[in-house]
């Protein structure tokens, strides 16, 4: 238990990295997903075929293959120079954001054609009518999906600990390593995890509870 | 005055040609009824109306703007021709209030509590102001669309086009929300209702309008069309309507 309670404290600092890279990169993630869902949906092809293209390349290689392309591809073509931290987030980012796109896509799509109608006869604009009325139903839609996400995103950083940032999984590498003790450190580490996902999905069904139609 | 000056209206969806030229003409305070077999056109006519069926070809003049102009500002034509739907479309997330308000108070910016007054009017006029808190889950059909009626008029249209109002609700719900549109015919508002409530046409319609395979067959005072149809068509309809 002692070995815990002293690698407890580098632990913790880890799991603050984790969790500021975890909050920044989620936030972002859900505007670049919001803007590529409605450039799929827009009614201009070329917007398609970026959100398409985006969508498509993100799905298609791995998490690892991106932050490697973010952080060594493109510093090495010596225009950019992204810290870890920096490429980290970009890469959660733009990661989690393909797959909110599509999250988005399909919450948009599943709201009923009758509402817009409705608010476009009305007289709102088709921008007010996505603000107002399809977008806040379509969230609603969305949240449990969007909770499912944000826990696969959460999970993911601790990829980031192979470029070097000491976020919870570094932590653990580095005490596992000099105290020698793998599955005490491991476990915790695991439990650390774990505690923080079972905090995210209990805040994710109150939010849920909160904006549940009547 | 003419409120609705239709020319030679077409409509296709893709190779099907649904409206084919079409020509009416409503004039202020007028009420027009449209009916016809499922499939004749009727509502894709209405929905042409306000534009939330693109036109493929003819003239639609609303109120003096030409809606089929590629230069005219659809969102506030429309703002000036409320729209009835058969599936009342209300707004799920908001309460009767608020989906009544969002629109004087987002378009026309509206002070929320002046918003709020005129809501609690119209409601009473439709009279459900005791829903004005309540979700449209809460609402029967027959209430939900009374409130889609209060809805549209908060925008203070000049015309309003009813899509087959009652053809969702409960035969014992009919009654009320036609009484709300009898009312509203006596105050003088321009209307345009396709229906298949022929008692309501013959009652509250000053012309009615049978439509059929795309084309306006017959038009005519209600009493003639029932009473005296012209066209074999017309005929044949009203046989098995009546």
């Amino acid at each position: 238990m002692d070995i815990i309670s002293a690698a407890l404290p580098m632990l913790l600092k880890g799991l603050q990295v984790t969790l500021y890279i975890f909050v920044i990169a989620i936030i972002i993630g859900f505007l670049v997903g919001l803007v590529i869902a409605l450039f799929r949906l827009a009614p201009i092809k070329i917007l398609n075929w970026i959100a398409k293209i985006y969508v498509d390349a993100i799905r298609g290689t791995p998490f690892i293959v991106q932050l490697f392309f973010i952080y060594f591809g493109l510093n090495s073509l010596q225009i950019i120079s992204l810290n870890s931290t920096t490429a980290g987030i970009i890469t959660v980012a733009i990661n989690a954001g393909a797959y909110f796109a599509e999250i988005i896509r399909a919450g948009i799509q599943s709201i009923d054609k009758g509402q817009t109608e409705a608010a476009r006869s009305i007289g709102f604009t088709g921008a007010q009518t996505m603000r107002y009325i399809i977008l806040p139903q379509a969230f609603r839609r969305m949240l449990p999906t969007i909770t499912n996400q944000s826990i696969i995103s959460l999970k993911d950083t601790s990829l980031l600990s192979v470029i070097g940032i000491a976020d919870l999984t570094q932590q653990g590498q580095i005490q596992a390593s000099a105290t020698f003790e793998a599955f005490k450190i491991w476990l915790a580490v695991g439990v650390i995890y774990f505690i923080i996902i079972y905090l995210l999905t209990l805040l994710a069904n109150f939010v849920e509870r909160r904006f549940q139609l009547r | 005055m003419s409120m609705i000056t239709v020319k030679n209206l077409r409509k296709s969806f893709g190779k099907l040609e649904v409206l084919k030229d079409i020509n009416a003409e409503v004039k202020e305070k007028e009420v027009i009824c449209v009916i016809g077999p499922s499939g004749s056109g009727k509502s894709t006519f209405l929905r042409c109306l306000n534009r939330l069926e693109e036109i493929t070809g003819g003239q639609v003049v609303i109120n003096g703007h030409d809606i089929t102009d590629k230069k005219v500002d659809l969102n506030k034509v429309r703002q000036e021709v409320g729209m009835v739907f058969q599936q009342f479309n209300l707004f799920p997330h908001k309460t009767v209030l608020e989906n009544i308000t969002l629109g004087p108070i987002k378009i026309h910016g509206t002070e929320k509590t002046e918003a709020e007054k005129l809501a609690l009017e119209l409601l009473d006029k439709v009279g459900l102001r005791e829903k004005a808190n309540s979700y449209p889950g809460e609402l029967s059909g027959g209430q939900k669309q009374r409130v889609a009626i209060a809805r549209a008029l908060a925008m203070n249209p000049k015309i309003m086009l009813f899509d087959e109002p009652t053809s969702a609700l409960d035969p014992e719900m009919v009654g009320d929300v036609l009484e709300v549109m009898k009312q509203l015919a006596k105050e003088g508002m321009t209307m345009v209702v396709v229906t298949h409530e022929m008692g309501f046409a013959r009652e509250v319609g000053d012309r009615v309008i049978f439509m059929d395979g795309g084309y306006i067959v017959e038009e005519n005072e209600p009493n003639a069309l029932f009473g005296n149809p012209q066209h074999e068509r017309t005929k044949a309809f009203l046989s098995k309507v009546l």
